[in-house]
C-alpha cells in the first residue's frame, strides 16, 4: 500500500472541507481540554485534602486500647481446658494510658529502614480556666522536633514560633480558644488537668487548622510540660506515631508491629478510609464527564464523516474505479480521523495546559486553609497522556464506522446512478 | 494476434425488484488493437456487460478472461491492481477529483501503480496532456474546464499507465456533436498509432458506424 499517496489524498480530501474539519477538531479540543482541566483540577484538589490529612496524621499510630482482655483467665487453666466456659459481665481492663517501655520501642523503630521519623505523643485531656469559666480541651504534648519534620506543624501556627515550646512551661494554642478567652501571644494561661494539678502555661503561638473542633480544643505544648503537668515520670508517652517511606504498605506494618510490641496499631487507611472513598469518588467522576465529553466529539467526528463520504461519493468511485482498493479507501477515511484526532488532541492539550494554568493562578483564600493561596492543580503528565491516547482512540472508532462504509461503496452503482 | 479480454458463459441477474436475468450466457472475444462498440437499446444490458468486463461489478456467473489470465473469483484488491494496471475508464459525466488540479488527476492512477518516480508520471502526464491538446490547462482545476476538455483529462488518465485496454462508458454521451467527434478522432489515432485496445459502449449509431467492428446486443443476447 503507498502510504505516502493515501495520505496525500486524505490531507487534499480534508482541505477540501476545512471548516467541518476544522469543526470536528474543534469538537475534540474541547473535549480534551476539558478533560485535562477537569482531571487537573480535581486531583489538586485530592492532592490538598489528602495533604491536609496526611500532614496531621501518622501512617501507623501505636497506642493503648481500652479493652476487655482477649484471653480470659479461666482458659489458661488446665482443669477447663477441654469445657465450653461462659464468663459474664466483663469488664475492659484499663492497663493505663502510658506505653510500656516505650524508649526502647521508639529506639528500636528508629532503625528501621521503612520509616521516615518517630513522633512520641502525650494526650492530655484538660480544663482552660477563664476566672470561673472552665473550657474543656486537650494538650498534645509532643517533640517538637520530629514532630514538626512528620507533621509540620508550623505550617499551622498563624502567630509565634513552633521552636519556642522547647522551653519550659509554654503552649502554643488554637485560634478558637485564642479568641474565646482574648488571649494573645506572651498572655498566660492557666490549665487544669483531669487529676486536678493546676498550671500556669506562657501561650508562644496561636496555631490554626482550618477545622473548628481542631482550633478550639486543640494545643501544643512540650513532652516534659505535659508529663509536668500529670505528675508523671520522663518516659510516660501516650503515642508513638510513625510515617513510612510508602503509605501503602502501611496496614501491613501496623499488624507486624501490633504483634511485635503487643501494643495496638492502626493504620492510616483504617483511621481514614472515608476519606479514601471521597478522593476515589472525585477521581471518578472527573474521569466520567472527560470521557463523556470525548464520546461527544467522537460523535461530531462520526457525523462530519458520514457527510464527508456521503458528498464525496464520487470521488470514492473514481477512486476504486482507477485501481484503489476497499482497503485503500478505507485507510483514507481512517486517517482523515486520525489527522482530525490527532490536530484536534494537541491542540486539546496546549488549551488543558493553560485552562489549568489560569485556574492555578486564580486566588483562593479561605479560612479553613492557611497555606492555600490559588486553586491547587495537579500538573501530572500522566493525565495528558491519557488525553491523546484517548483523543485518537475516539476517532479512530468514530472514523472506522464511515471508513468501512465507503470501502464497500460499490462504484457501479454510483457511475450508473448519474 | 493475442486475445485482450474473453468471455464464458457470462450471465447476470438483477435481484430488486424481481429476478430479471440481465445478461443470457455471453460469450464474446476482443482482440489487441481492437476498436470495438457495444450498441444496443436502452436497458437490453451493455452497461452491465461492459461493468462486469471492468471486474468493478463480481457478481455474475461465467467466466471473464483479461489477457488470457482468468479473472472471475479474485479478491477485491487483486481486482484492484488489475483495473489500475490493465484498465483504463471514460465515463459518460467525467468523475475527475474535483480536489485535484488537472495534472494529478492524470497522475493519480501512476502514483497508485507506483512503478515509476513521480517525476516520470509528472512527465508522462504531460506528455498525454500534449497530445490531447489540453497542456495549457494542466495546472486548473477540474470545476474550471467545458465537458469537452474534462473528457479529454478523463482520457489521458486512462491512458497513464499504458492499458490493455481502454473502456468506455457512453463518453461522447454528454457532449455536442463537435466535441464528440474531437473524443473519437482522439480514439481513432490511438489504435492507428498506438494499436490501443478500445472497448466503448455507445446508443450513438453515428459513433459505432466508425469503429473496427460493432458488437450489437438485445435482451441480454449478442446479436
Amino acid at each position: 500500500m503507498n502510504f505516502k499517496l493515501i495520505f496525500n489524498i486524505a490531507i487534499h480530501l480534508l482541505k477540501a472541507r476545512l471548516k467541518q474539519t476544522i469543526v470536528a477538531a474543534v469538537g475534540v479540543t474541547f473535549g480534551i481540554a476539558m478533560f485535562i482541566a477537569l482531571v487537573s483540577f480535581m486531583n489538586g484538589l485530592n492532592d490538598l485534602l489528602d495533604g491536609l490529612m496526611l500532614n496531621r496524621t501518622a501512617h501507623v499510630r501505636l497506642y493503648n486500647e481500652i479493652k476487655p482482655t482477649l484471653k480470659q483467665s479461666i482458659e489458661l487453666s488446665e482443669k477447663y481446658k477441654n469445657s465450653t466456659n461462659f464468663i459474664s459481665s466483663i469488664k475492659p481492663k484499663d492497663r493505663g494510658k502510658a506505653i510500656y517501655n516505650s524508649q526502647a520501642i521508639i529506639n528500636y523503630l528508629k532503625q528501621d529502614n521503612r520509616i521516615i521519623d518517630v513522633a512520641p505523643k502525650i494526650n492530655v485531656p484538660v480544663f482552660f480556666n477563664s476566672g470561673t469559666i472552665e473550657i474543656s480541651g486537650v494538650i498534645n504534648g509532643i517533640d517538637v522536633l520530629p514532630e514538626e519534620k512528620l507533621f509540620k506543624i508550623s505550617d499551622y501556627v498563624i502567630e509565634g514560633k513552633v521552636a519556642d515550646l522547647i522551653q519550659n512551661n509554654s503552649i502554643i494554642i488554637g485560634k478558637g480558644l485564642a479568641d474565646k478567652m482574648l488571649l494573645a501571644v506572651g498572655d498566660m494561661i492557666k490549665v487544669t488537668s483531669a487529676k486536678g494539678n493546676l498550671a500556669s502555661l506562657k501561650i508562644v503561638g496561636i496555631s490554626q487548622f482550618g477545622i473548628a473542633e481542631y482550633d478550639n480544643t486543640m494545643s501544643y505544648t512540650s513532652l516534659a510540660t505535659a508529663q509536668k503537668l500529670l505528675g508523671e515520670s520522663t518516659n510516660y508517652v501516650t503515642d508513638i506515631q510513625v510515617k513510612l517511606f510508602d503509605i501503602t504498605t502501611a496496614p501491613s506494618v501496623a499488624v507486624e508491629f501490633q504483634n511485635k510490641f503487643e501494643i495496638d496499631a492502626i493504620d492510616y487507611q483504617t483511621a481514614n478510609s472515608q476519606f479514601e472513598t471521597g478522593s476515589t469518588v472525585r477521581s471518578i467522576i472527573s474521569y466520567a464527564v472527560g470521557v463523556v465529553l470525548l464520546i461527544v466529539a467522537g460523535f461530531g467526528i462520526y457525523n462530519i464523516l458520514n457527510m464527508m463520504i456521503f458528498e464525496k461519493m464520487d470521488s470514492i468511485a473514481i477512486l476504486k474505479a482507477t485501481g484503489f482498493s476497499g482497503n485503500d479507501v478505507k485507510w483514507i477515511f481512517v486517517l482523515l480521523a486520525l489527522i482530525i484526532g490527532l490536530v484536534g488532541g494537541v491542540f486539546g492539550l496546549i488549551f488543558g495546559f493553560v485552562f489549568s494554568s489560569i485556574i492555578d493562578v486564580i486566588p483562593f483564600e479561605t479560612a479553613s486553609l492557611p497555606t492555600i493561596k490559588t486553586y491547587p492543580i495537579n500538573f501530572n503528565p500522566l493525565f495528558y497522556v491519557i488525553g491523546i491516547v484517548f483523543a485518537l482512540l475516539t476517532t479512530i472508532i468514530a472514523g472506522l464506522f464511515p471508513a468501512l462504509k465507503a470501502s464497500k461503496i460499490d462504484p457501479v452503482e454510483i457511475i450508473r446512478g448519474k | 494476434m493475442s486475445k485482450v479480454l474473453e468471455t464464458k458463459g457470462l450471465t447476470k441477474y438483477f435481484y430488486d425488484p424481481v429476478k430479471f436475468q440481465v445478461l443470457k450466457g455471453i460469450d464474446m472475444t476482443i482482440n489487441h488493437g481492437e476498436f470495438v462498440s457495444i450498441v444496443g437499446k436502452s436497458g437490453c444490458g451493455k452497461s452491465t456487460l461492459l461493468y462486469l468486463l471492468s471486474t468493478m461489478d463480481t457478481d455474475y456467473e461465467g467466466q471473464l478472461f483479461i489477457n488470457e489470465e482468468l479473472i472471475t473469483g479474485k479478491s477485491d484488491k487483486e481486482l484492484a491492481a488489475i483495473r489500475n494496471e490493465k484498465i483504463g475508464f471514460v465515463f459518460q459525466f467525467h468523475y475527475l477529483l474535483s480536489e485535484y488540479n488537472v495534472l494529478k488527476n492524470v497522475m493519480l492512477p501512476g502514483m497508485k501503480l507506483g512503478k515509476l518516480s513521480n517525476s516520470e508520471i509528472e512527465h508522462n502526464a504531460m506528455e498525454h496532456l500534449k497530445t490531447l491538446d489540453m497542456q495549457e490547462q494542466a495546472l486548473k482545476m477540474p470545476n474550471q474546464l467545458s465537458g469537452g476538455q474534462k473528457q479529454r483529462v478523463a482520457i489521458a488518465r486512462a491512458l497513464i499507465n499504458n492499458p490493455l485496454i481502454i473502456m468506455g462508458d457512453e463518453p461522447t454521451g454528454n457532449l455536442d456533436k463537435k466535441n464528440s467527434d474531437l473524443v473519437f478522432d482522439i480514439f481513432k489515432k490511438l489504435t492507428l498509432q498506438e494499436k490501443q485496445t478500445l472497448l466503448i459502449v455507445t446508443h450513438d449509431n453515428d459513433f459505432a458506424a466508425r469503429t473496427n467492428r460493432i458488437i450489437t446486443m438485445e435482451d441480454g443476447n449478442i446479436i
